[in-house]
């Protein structure tokens, strides 16, 4: 892979100079600890030094309220035009963000391929950022602290440079745009490159095992973990929300005041909500919390690697830091290993 | 957008209505685009999303055979929202329709072997569609045998025509119903499972396909084992809340599996390894 060097004093005039490329997003501080990924007049704006965005960057590619077509008597269906070509560079995503794109990639895809999803994709040029793990990222357990594709360039820290690694034609061509900023890679820049590596790998905190946890969690499906979660439970759907690799959707049809014309539109939804399994007729298949919460951990760490190889979590801790009633998805986990070992 | 937009439904014309029993009605649907009309094809145990713009979508099956072109047929419930509109629409009304989504009956497994349908009360509506392929396509299978059980006879679907078939000499068409309080039903009378001591499983070249209400699965499941019928050789078609029919919008998955892409069918086999299922 292509590997040159920025200065970090030359990131912003880098960052300035694309605008041929698109539109600039990065994550913007709203609170001491709060941040959003978000649209920038300026690449000031940015802060760097967020490690975790309320939302992922799903937001961009399926939207929390997404109109899937118009309709009207005189125009039939119409997809939607607007938005779907929008140009973006969504700068500062974390290794365990762009593997949440790449699971949705795989979600959205498929033989049903959702266009909209992948026009949204196309658009947006992903310049990736290194990161270091607080005490609630477990992407080294679940695999993605690393990436090698998802992005178009990747940046990674190493003092008073970043090593930028080019991942496609066109994060070459943004190098290439601007390429009196960069500068060949050296020696000491390898050595410093290593040296953030491992130190980064000490850093982790968490660490959970999901080799064989498929299995542990057909052993534990009638365990009282389940219950007891759903005692605590508020179905609040926070963590769907927050979460980068929950697609659920619900679908609405809105009707114009004519009554004749008018949109279908889909909204992201949650497998906590307690009409989620709800059929027409009254029957509900998941009426209980404890069957939700227990629906969404299958889902997430069960059937997504029978039906995809991985597990879809990534890690990224925003299910555990965002919970209001203090569920930790490790500590799920951790016991659920540890059930009938105490 | 230069691919098919997934979510679109296709504009189809109701061309005819037939009441069945109380808020069930038989739907005939024909597609407006000529190419959609002559080419949609599907196979018996499949579904399709059914529109109706401006109210929303649901999953139906399909009650119609592959083998009748032309026109699709929905039987459908008056229980929610869209069923609930559709019941206010007439014939030439327009609705919309995605689709046909599911794994459907795996027909060609089937051929070359004995058929067992076991359909209670509305199960009849996504059986009726491999039944007619069956018959369709008589030479394929060898012994065809219809098992449907309703309440009453003021509750079994295609009742008229389901009769008419009690003389048909290929197919052995046993009808039930568990009460006849008015003695007028020319057929059997019990609950369905009463009708396995009439007949005959070969468990080598026997497949079952079923269809019913949760608390019927039980009783015909243990039927079924109790005459060495193999797990695999149990079909089910199952209900879920099928919204998007195309595996992404999450609300049909049980487990590992979409209902709405590797169902709605399922073999018992399928149903011990995701214990939500039945």
């Amino acid at each position: 892979m292509k590997m040159v060097k920025l200065q970090k004093k030359n990131l912003n005039a880098f960052l300035a100079g694309l605008e041929k490329f698109g539109d600039l997003h990065g994550p913007v501080r709203r609170d001491t600890n709060d941040f959003a990924f978000q649209k920038v007049d300026a690449p000031e704006q940015i802060a760097h030094d967020c490690l975790r965005t309320i939302l992922p960057p799903k937001k961009y590619f399926t939207k929390p309220v997404d109109t899937m077509f118009t309709f009207s008597e005189a125009e039939g269906y119409r997809a939607p035009d607007k938005d779907l070509h929008t140009k973006i560079i969504l700068f500062g995503v974390h290794p365990c963000d762009i593997h949440g794109i790449k699971i949705l990639d795989l979600v959205f895809g498929g033989q049903y391929r959702d266009e909209y999803y992948f026009a949204r994709r196309r658009n947006a040029i992903v310049v990736g950022l290194d990161c270091m793990p607080d005490e609630y990222c477990f992407c080294r357990s679940t695999g993605t602290d690393f990436t090698e594709d998802g992005f178009d360039l990747f940046l990674s820290d190493i003092g008073s440079s970043y090593l930028v690694r080019v991942g496609t034609s066109l994060g070459d061509d943004i190098v290439l745009e601007t390429s009196t900023l960069f500068q060949e890679i050296g020696d000491t820049d390898r050595r410093a490159y290593k040296r953030r590596s491992a130190q980064r790998i000490n850093s982790f905190e968490v660490e959970i095992h999901l080799e064989d946890l498929p299995e542990i969690m057909d052993l534990e499906y009638e365990s009282r973990i389940w219950q007891e979660l759903g005692d605590k439970c508020l179905s609040c759907g926070t963590c769907s929300m927050v979460c980068p690799t929950c697609y659920c959707y619900d679908v609405v049809d809105q009707l114009n005041l004519d009554a004749k014309s008018g949109s279908r539109l889909r909204r992201w939804d949650s497998c906590l909500f307690k009409d989620y399994a709800l059929v027409a007729g009254g029957h509900n298949f998941r009426a209980d919390r404890g069957s939700r919460i227990k629906n969404r951990y299958f889902h997430k760490q069960r059937g997504f690697v029978a039906q995809f190889g991985r597990p879809s979590c990534v890690g990224c801790g925003r299910c555990i830091v965002s919970c209001p009633a203090a569920i930790s998805l490790v500590d799920v986990l951790t016991k659920l290993r540890s059930r009938g070992n105490e | 957008m230069n691919r098919e937009n997934i979510y679109f439904p296709h504009l189809a014309q109701i061309t005819r209505i037939l009441p069945q029993i109380e808020d069930h009605k038989l739907f005939g649907l024909t597609f407006v685009d000529k190419s959609m009309k002559d080419n949609f094809s599907y196979r018996p145990g499949q579904f399709v999303e059914l529109s109706i713009i401006g109210t929303g979508e649901a999953p139906i099956s399909i009650s119609s055979s592959p083998t009748r072109p032309g026109t699709v047929e929905l039987c459908v419930r008056r229980v929610g929202r869209v069923t609930n509109a559709l019941y206010n629409l007439e014939r030439d009304d327009l609705v919309g329709i995605r689709g046909p989504y599911g794994n459907g009956f795996p027909v060609e497994e089937l051929e070359g072997n004995n058929l067992l349908l076991v359909a209670g009360g509305l199960g009849m509506a996504p059986l009726r569609s491999l039944l007619w392929y069956t018959l369709d396509n008589r030479e394929r299978f060898e012994d065809v045998t219809l098992m449907y059980g309703a309440k009453i006879p003021d509750e079994m679907l295609f009742k008229y025509e389901l009769l008419s078939l009690l003389d048909r000499p290929d197919l052995r068409c046993m009808l039930t119903v568990d009460k006849d309080e008015e003695g007028i039903w020319p057929a059997h009378i019990g609950v369905v499972t009463t009708l396995f001591d009439q007949i005959e499983i070969d468990p080598s070249t026997t497949y079952a396909a079923v269809c019913g209400p949760p608390v019927m699965y039980r009783f015909v499941l243990e039927e079924l084992l109790k005459r060495n019928l193999s797990k695999d050789r149990i079909l089910m078609s199952l209900e879920r809340k099928m919204k998007c029919g195309v595996g992404k919008c999450g609300h049909c998955a049980i487990g590992y599996k979409y209902t709405c892409l590797d169902g709605p069918i399922f073999t018992y086999w399928d149903a011990i390894n995701l214990p939500e299922l039945i």
